[in-house]
């Protein structure tokens, strides 16, 4: 099972740039989740990230940070998230990261969540504070359970550690386009550019690039020098604004095909 | 004289900063590089005899170091056990042990080029601190605070402010001290090629637990000497308060070899050990990854960090700094907690009996000592580190106290 180099593969293939989709589980709630992972799947995203709700996001800004307060407060859990994702994997066919601080995951023990995780059929765990240099049995655990540990890349790492995370990560590799937090911005990065060529002097993985991405021009741009952009705060502004509507899921899907170039 | 200098490099953790199973660097990645760079600034500084120069000369003549070992006669005799002694750090310049630390830190930003300083704080001592700092050395000055804090150390918001210093409210989570460190290290990592995050407890990715210990480590090493030369020999206990755990292991590092004397830290009880009552960690709650750092933390079945109540700001706080909880496990400190209505009490004893205002933080120190002292053999002494001085909580007393 190799649904994340499967689902890059294909990207090249199609000529067209890639699109990874970032979404907190359970906001508005895991019901919801569940829909929007099918409809974002449906609808031109190549690879799906759940974020887990977390109490202390320290790396996230204020949207991601509310979605994570609004999925706490409807009962969103790690369990429960997997749980979710297992119940509707065979609804989707996209490969599935699970986005998340390393605390939940210590809290349930490493071994316990790379046995629920692999159950419920998630693809690669990204930790958002676990660097390469903690996540030695964690790392070890997850690709013995078959997951792709993916790690991220900052305009402040250096050269070694790029070589040591292309080592250890598979799948691909989580680029951060800007220092900061998450949220959307207006431009690309003007730095992201040369990160990502200074990051593929040390590896053939495919790369995708994050942090303040959120329009198609954005896409196409990053797609002639990246494999794919992550789009997260944009796409969770709309779930945050349509959450209760009935027509949310519709709006996703046309936000989703938009952002893809599809529409 | 060497005793009234902090100690550098006696009791280092392993190369990754781990002290037994905790600690370590849990960072989003663009922090790594940064973390590791400060890292080797200080190892650089702190072997450096101008750096320690410069320190030192700030900690006698600015600070007003070093603080005196005072014996609490009457609060001893109404006790009717050990002989009590304080730490005087509520007589340091800004009237907290904070400084220490923020002068040591801010020395070591002016020397790595960095000219803005982001801080947090929770009861605003360590603010009051930093503004101080970097008031002396020309730094520009940002610190977060939770707007319930701000609330009720409103005259430290003040104070900061006074100093030439940018206070920034915080309005997420319960708005106390978590969500203002949340909020620095979000600055940091946004403004990291410019700015020095000043952080003010034994907390953090390495080597923040490390530095900050060093820095108050000047506590400990004072008072071993002023007990050695007052009465001749090392006091059996030694009592501090523990939010993040500074003044604590300020005051232990030198004596943790002394395997004679007890080290007793006391956390914030505050309403009673009930799930978001209170802040001690050790007595509700287990190991986990916060805010950069393996240690124990107070959280629910899911890994979420639970809320906190104590009536003092500064130790109303979910973690505990990585060292105390190493230095639990392996039997050489012992922890305990007092609520807020005992805390209370130990001030207004402090009060009354020595004409001394404690910081309510330090008033918990005080309470466990009021208990502890009656139970040991009256020639013994009882050290308590008097962290701060209790002017900034005068207004939130009185409320208590209605």
């Amino acid at each position: 099972m190799a649904r994340i180099a499967d689902a890059f593969a294909a990207v090249q293939a199609s000529g067209r740039p890639g699109l990874v989709a970032y979404v907190t589980a359970g906001d508005p709630n895991l019901d919801r989740s569940a829909e929007i992972l099918m409809t974002l799947g449906a609808n031109g995203a190549d690879v799906l990230e759940v974020g887990v709700p977390f109490s202390d996001p320290l790396a996230d800004g204020p949207v991601i940070q509310r979605a994570s307060e609004r999925a706490l407060k409807s009962g969103t859990t790690l369990r429960k998230t997997l749980e979710m994702i297992r119940r509707r994997r065979p609804q989707i066919a996209a490969p599935i990261v699970l986005f998340t601080y390393a605390n939940p995951i210590v809290r349930m023990g490493e071994a316990a969540f790379a046995c629920a995780a692999a159950d419920a059929g998630i693809d690669g765990v990204l930790v958002l504070d676990l660097p390469v240099e903690e996540a030695g049995s964690f790392r070890q655990r997850l690709v013995d359970a078959d997951m792709d540990p993916i790690f991220l890349l900052s305009p402040t790492t250096t050269d070694e550690r790029i070589r040591q995370s292309a080592e250890l990560g598979r799948g691909f590799l989580y680029v951060i386009s800007r220092l900061g937090v998450t949220g959307a911005r207006d431009r690309v990065a003007a730095d992201a550019e040369p990160l990502v060529r200074r990051i593929r002097a040390h590896s053939d993985l495919p790369l995708a690039l994050g942090f303040g991405i959120s329009r198609p021009e954005h896409v196409v741009e990053i797609g002639r020098w990246a494999d794919a952009a992550v789009v997260g705060s944009a796409l969770v502004n709309v779930i945050a604004e349509h959450g209760a509507s009935s027509d949310l899921i519709d709006r996703v899907g046309a936000y989703t095909r938009w952002l893809k170039g599809l529409s | 004289m060497t005793e009234f200098a902090p100690v550098f490099g006696a009791r280092d953790p392993d190369a990754r900063g781990y002290y037994g199973p905790y600690g370590g660097r849990f960072v989003p990645e663009t922090l790594v590089a940064p973390v590791e760079e400060l890292t080797a600034a200080y190892f650089r500084a702190r072997e450096d005899e101008a750096f320690r120069r410069e320190l030192m000369g700030l900690l006698r003549d600015y600070v007003g170091r070093p603080t005196p070992l005072y014996e609490a006669r009457r609060l001893s005799a109404s006790l009717g056990g050990a002989r009590i002694l304080l730490k005087r750090e509520d007589l340091a310049h800004t009237g907290a042990h904070k400084i220490n630390n923020a002068l040591g830190q801010a020395l070591l930003a002016a020397r790595m080029g960095k000219r803005r300083i982001v801080a947090e704080t929770g009861a605003g001592q360590h603010g009051v601190a930093t503004a101080t700092a970097c008031a002396l050395l020309g730094l520009d000055c940002h610190v977060y605070m939770g707007a319930e804090d701000m609330t009720r150390q409103s005259l430290n918001v003040f104070r900061m402010r006074l100093l030439g210093a940018e206070v920034i409210e915080v309005n997420a989570g319960a708005r106390t001290l978590k969500d203002a460190i949340n909020e620095a290290m979000r600055d940091w990592v946004t403004n990291v090629t410019t700015t020095y995050y000043l952080l003010g407890s034994v907390l953090g990715p390495h080597p923040y637990p490390l530095m900050v210990r060093e820095f108050q480590s000047v506590i400990g090493n004072e008072a071993r000497a002023q007990c050695l030369a007052q009465f001749g020999r090392l006091p059996d206990a030694i009592v501090a308060c523990v939010g993040g755990g500074s003044n604590a292991m300020g005051i232990f590092d030198a004596f943790v070899a002394d395997t004679g004397t007890r080290l007793v830290g006391v956390e914030a009880g505050g309403r009673g050990i009930r799930s978001g009552d209170h802040a001690a960690r050790f007595a509700g709650g287990s190991a986990g990854v916060l805010q950069g750092t393996r240690s124990y933390i107070l959280q629910d079945d899911d890994g979420n960090v639970e809320l906190t109540h104590s009536i003092s700001a500064g130790l109303d706080y979910a973690a505990v700094g990585p060292e105390h909880a190493w230095l639990r496990d392996i039997g050489r400190a012992e922890y305990t907690w007092i609520d807020d209505k005992d805390a209370l009490a130990g001030f207004q004893r402090l009060a009354r009996e020595e004409g001394i205002l404690p910081a309510l933080e330090s008033s918990h120190a005080v309470a466990h000592a009021c208990r502890l002292a009656p139970s040991m053999p009256r020639e013994s002494l009882l050290l308590i580190n008097l962290s701060g001085r209790g002017d900034k909580d005068v207004l939130s007393i009185q409320e208590a106290l209605r």
